[in-house]
């Protein structure tokens, strides 16, 4: 073995960067330790709890189960890209008005992962948006406020389209 | 997670001669169940060879007369995308969809599921309805190998050091053809099968031409249960046909007992498994000929 670190190239939120990792790091690691992207949370760390959802070139996957040497060349927007200009994301504020967090460790991830549906489906089903983040595992609330968040959204990413 | 090497080939060959060489090697495609193993020191290797770079592992393609070749690193979310997939292997568009969540989907795929050689593997069974060979290449020859005979207990499959699974050759289904997939779990999504059943049926006037059928977690591997479709070759369309079907899927399971179920319990659910899916293939079958 060579025991050396790879330079791995990739965009994070539209920016270019560079960083050294090594091979047996997971995305996640090298978001929060390398680059200081906190925002991506290490749940379970083995793919259950959706907490490090990140979207890795327009898919929302588990930063835990993807290696940061597997990012070359990718595109990649976590939490600390969705809001624009210091204004919130509709998403992000949807979650905040409808009060659909308590502890707040899972909502970084449910933010990401209905930010990624929203993107390609306008206006999911509840079925949709319950099959769509079943990989969100939240402790605290439940459920429904979340769902409810997701379709404010979805309702006013329509009417800013429209 | 120990430290391991990593290499990220962009060939068939290349990645051959590289697992040909190391051979604690160990492929990494969408890395859903192999990284978790690492981490948890199920397995260790020294070195990680990423296939995802190599065009024919990640390749969908489809000929009239061939069928379809599906790269083995295909994720799900392509899959369950895919028109000439959903409409001519559907079985294999909703498996594609049902294993694990989104997060996974965008990343998991049926050659590692298969490699992962689980008993529960969800796609197996349905590649195995399907009639699927999967395209080898190693440092020697090429090969192909049924799927069905690809599993040789849990964990352990017939790919020899330096070879690389590098897609699946699914045969073009015909007329009057439907497939499905069911399986039973305690939740509604994110689970394991406590047992599955995957089926394909072609269908000619009110009678089943051929059928193939194959189970999830009720064997040390996905069985494929070949008498059981070869009972309802020109049997007619009738629920006793599927019944007898359904029971000789049910003696053919050697399930155990564990946390998901008792022996007995998996074997009820084969009866009912197969049942319920040869109605749902053979209701698609009926709407693909109307």
């Amino acid at each position: 073995m060579t025991h050396r670190k790879t330079l791995v190239r990739a965009t994070v939120n539209q920016e270019s960067v560079e960083f050294l990792c090594e091979p047996r790091q997971s995305l996640l690691e090298c978001l929060r330790d390398i680059l200081g992207l906190t925002g991506a949370k290490e749940g379970c760390n083995d793919g259950n709890c959706g907490a490090c959802t990140v979207i890795l070139d327009g898919r929302p996957v588990n930063a835990c189960l993807v290696l940061g040497v597997e990012a070359e060349g990718c595109e990649i927007e976590t939490i600390e890209g969705i809001a624009r200009a210091g204004a919130l994301h509709p998403v992000q504020r949807a979650y905040l008005e409808s009060a659909a967090l308590q502890c707040g460790f899972c909502t970084p991830g449910l933010i990401v992962a209905t930010k990624a549906l929203l993107d390609q489906e306008p206006n999911p089903s509840e079925e949709r948006i319950r099959m769509w983040l079943a990989n969100n595992l939240c402790r605290c609330t439940g459920y429904d406020k979340v769902i409810r968040a997701v379709q404010r959204a979805a309702e006013e990413m329509r009417e800013v389209r429209a | 997670m120990k430290w391991f090497d990593y290499a990220a080939p962009r060939t068939v060959a290349e990645a051959a001669g590289i697992l040909a060489s190391h051979p604690g090697a160990l492929p990494l495609a969408g890395g859903t169940d192999l990284l978790g193993q690492l981490r948890s020191r199920v397995r260790e290797t020294d070195l990680v060879v990423d296939v995802k770079r190599i065009p024919e592992l990640n390749e969908i393609s489809w000929d009239a007369a061939r069928g379809l070749t599906l790269g083995a690193a295909v994720p799900c979310y392509r899959i369950s995308a895919h028109p000439v997939i959903r409409r001519a292997y559907p079985a294999l568009a909703d498996v594609a969809a049902l294993i694990g969540g989104v997060q996974i989907q965008g990343r998991a795929s049926i050659g590692g599921n298969l490699c992962n050689a689980a008993p529960s593997a969800d796609a197996v069974p349905v590649l195995i309805a399907l009639g699927a060979v999967c395209l080898v290449s190693g440092p020697g020859a090429s090969r192909e190998v049924r799927v069905e005979n690809f599993c040789t207990a849990p964990r352990r499959h017939v790919l020899e050091p330096g070879e690389i699974l590098v897609a699946f050759q699914l045969p073009p289904p015909g007329p009057g053809a439907g497939s499905y997939y069911l399986r039973f779990i305690p939740r509604n999504e994110m689970d394991i099968a406590v047992a599955g059943a995957g089926v394909a049926v072609t269908l000619d006037d009110g009678h089943i031409r051929s059928a193939r059928i194959a189970l999830a977690s009720v064997a040390p591997t996905p069985l494929f249960v070949e008498e059981a479709g070869e009972w309802l070759a020109g049997k007619p369309v009738e629920p006793q046909s599927l019944a007898a079907a359904a029971d000789l899927a049910r003696k053919a399971a050697r399930p155990i007992t564990d946390m998901r179920g008792t022996a007995e319990y998996r074997r009820h659910l084969c009866a009912v498994l197969t049942r319920r899916a040869l109605e749902a293939a053979i209701k698609r079958a009926k709407e693909e000929r109307s």
